[in-house]
């Protein structure tokens, strides 16, 4: 799948928005005033910038209030309703963190499982297409789970809350990678069975139907830049994992969280990245490539 | 509504026989032609006549080579086009309702006023039936030529899809596939017609016939012709220039 920019941007930021929110609503980083207007600022910017990047790659995106009507059938449709739900839901919360009303912590809670909802249906979305093998698993949605978990507990630097994110992401990253290589010939595609000329014999391409390249080739059958996907996946798990766990136990907070939530998004766009480029669509067999 | 109708009354596809298209791309060609002023904005295209043109297509012709266990290789023409789903998950994952499968005769259709351009319904087709229109910013699929099919204004023979009706050697068929007794159902059971890809549990309308079983390639007729002495006047020249 062709790695767009600005899907990358939205996940990986809005994930770690709202696990930013998600640690204020629950209370686990207790501030007020200026400093609690500021940890909010950050995550309601870093949720509502990612959500503004995801209309980047709208074809129409006046048209994008429609995205809120079938949230019935449609991840993605959940998602708008959920990500909404928990800025409005949250707003409460953050006010009462900034001016000290004192607000019940009960809907901050329930703001934070709101925001635990949108990066589930952003995971969804993903995880649901069974068109694409890789994705197409229960490990996709906890991985972005335990990204924007993890990119929470950086940000507002929860200790021993931090490193063992560490550990489970570095271990959900190793079993993506792993059951992700396996996945497509699992499904059973084939050119044999994309053309049904299996039942007579084994089935070459001979002629595209298309001389140059068209939406599908270039949106769903990314082939260059995977070259260099074994080091990716290496810098991946380093850089959005280990050396941030390594940075927080050492440093002082101030410093250990700025350096390391900067080294965590490096890995973390490196890993989505990954996520899109390494990711096959089975439209890929009727033009022999993947 | 993305909800996908329980029953559809009539299940309305095309028939592709692989055993006689000859892969001329007059069904594309049609395709096109009819859906650049039909149903939708017209399907554009990107710099068409310059150094890299690119452009929106609902139909397109792949060309495969398959060698049967005996046998001489054969070369299989292969068009692609929407497969009118049973369940469609192109439908399902649409967030606004734009894409639709219609309960009377089970068409699969985008609604391009309601389309914001997400692209996630090609990301959700097994097939590569949608593609994107990069002027409009919407989603164009084969509409089954639903303007043409209920088409009063068209004479009768013309009231079949595009590509039909086009096609040359007769490749392409359509009608109910729900109706056993329906010329195209009766023709699915005959040549044991299949669906592409089950794998994906998309259950397509549309059935493709496969190519017939030829018996290995007799000698051809022309060989004789290759080794042909010249006589009289032409095989006198022909020695003399020989010798030279
Ligand atoms: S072929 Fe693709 S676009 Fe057509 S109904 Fe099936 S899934 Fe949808
Ligand atoms: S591109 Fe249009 S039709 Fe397709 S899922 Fe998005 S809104 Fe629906
Ligand atoms: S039925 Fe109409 S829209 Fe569909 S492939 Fe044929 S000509 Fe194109």
């Amino acid at each position: 799948m062709h790695p767009a920019p600005s899907v990358i941007l939205f996940t990986v930021l809005s994930g770690l928005g709202f696990g930013v929110l998600a640690v204020l609503g629950l209370g686990a980083l207790p501030l007020a005033g200026w400093a609690a207007a500021f940890a909010w600022g950050l995550g309601y910017a870093l949720a509502v910038g990612g959500l503004g990047a995801s209309t980047f790659h709208l074809g129409n995106p006046q048209r994008a209030w429609r995205a809120f009507s079938q949230w019935r059938t449609s991840w993605l449709s959940r998602e708008a309703w959920a990500s909404v739900a928990a800025l409005l839901v949250l707003a409460p919360t953050a006010m009462s963190d900034v001016f000290g009303w004192g607000l019940p912590r009960i809907l901050g809670g329930l703001g934070a499982a709101l925001a635990a909802l949108a990066v589930l249906c952003t995971g969804m979305i993903y995880a649901q297409l069974r068109t694409v093998p890789r994705w197409n698993h229960w490990i996709t949605p906890a991985l972005f789970l335990a990204f924007a978990a993890l990119g929470g507990a950086i940000v507002t630097v929860r200790l021993p809350w931090a490193l063992g994110l560490c550990a489970i992401l570095a271990g959900l990253l190793v079993a993506a990678f792993q059951r992700g290589d396996g996945a497509f010939a699992a499904r059973g595609a084939t050119l044999g069975s994309a053309t049904g000329l299996d039942r007579l014999g084994a089935p070459a391409v001979f002629e595209l139907p298309h001389s140059g390249p068209n939406y599908l080739t270039r949106e769903m059958i990314f082939v260059v830049g995977r070259r260099h996907a074994a080091k990716l996946r290496v810098l991946a798990v380093v850089l959005a994992c280990l050396l941030p766990a390594a940075i927080l136990a050492a440093l002082p907070a101030p410093v250990a969280a700025v350096l390391a939530t900067a080294v965590h998004l490096a890995g973390a766009f490196a890993a989505r990245w990954l996520f899109f480029a390494e990711a096959e669509h089975v439209v890929g067999l009727y033009y022999g490539r993947r | 509504m993305t909800a996908l109708p329980e029953t559809t009354a009539r299940k309305l596809g095309l028939v592709i026989d692989l055993d006689t298209c000859v892969g001329c791309q007059a069904c594309v060609t049609a395709c096109k032609g009819w859906n650049d002023q039909g149903y939708g904005v017209p399907l554009s295209d990107q710099d068409p006549y310059g150094a890299d043109p690119s452009g929106v297509f609902l139909n397109r012709v792949h060309a495969y080579q398959m060698q049967p266990p005996e046998g001489a290789s054969v070369v299989v023409n292969f068009p692609r086009s929407c497969l009118h789903c049973e369940v469609a998950p192109c439908v399902t994952v649409c967030p606004t309702g734009a894409s639709f499968k219609r309960a009377e005769d089970g068409i699969v259709l985008v609604n391009e006023d309601a389309c914001i351009g997400c692209g996630l319904c090609a990301w959700a087709c097994p097939y590569g039936a949608r593609e994107m229109d990069a002027a409009a910013g919407v989603m164009k699929k084969c509409t089954l030529c639903v303007d043409r099919i209920y088409n009063d204004n068209l004479a009768p023979e013309d009231r079949l899809p595009a590509c039909v009706r086009t096609c040359p050697t007769g490749a392409r068929h359509f009608g109910d596939l729900s109706d056993p007794g329906s010329a195209v159902s009766r023709l699915v059971a005959e040549r044991e017609g299949y669906a592409l890809m089950p794998e994906m549990e998309t259950k397509p309308v549309n059935r493709y016939l496969p190519p017939r079983r030829k018996g290995a390639a007799g000698v051809a007729p022309l060989v004789p012709l290759v080794d042909v002495q010249a006589t009289g006047l032409a095989g006198w020249l022909d020695r003399m220039l020989g010798k030279i």
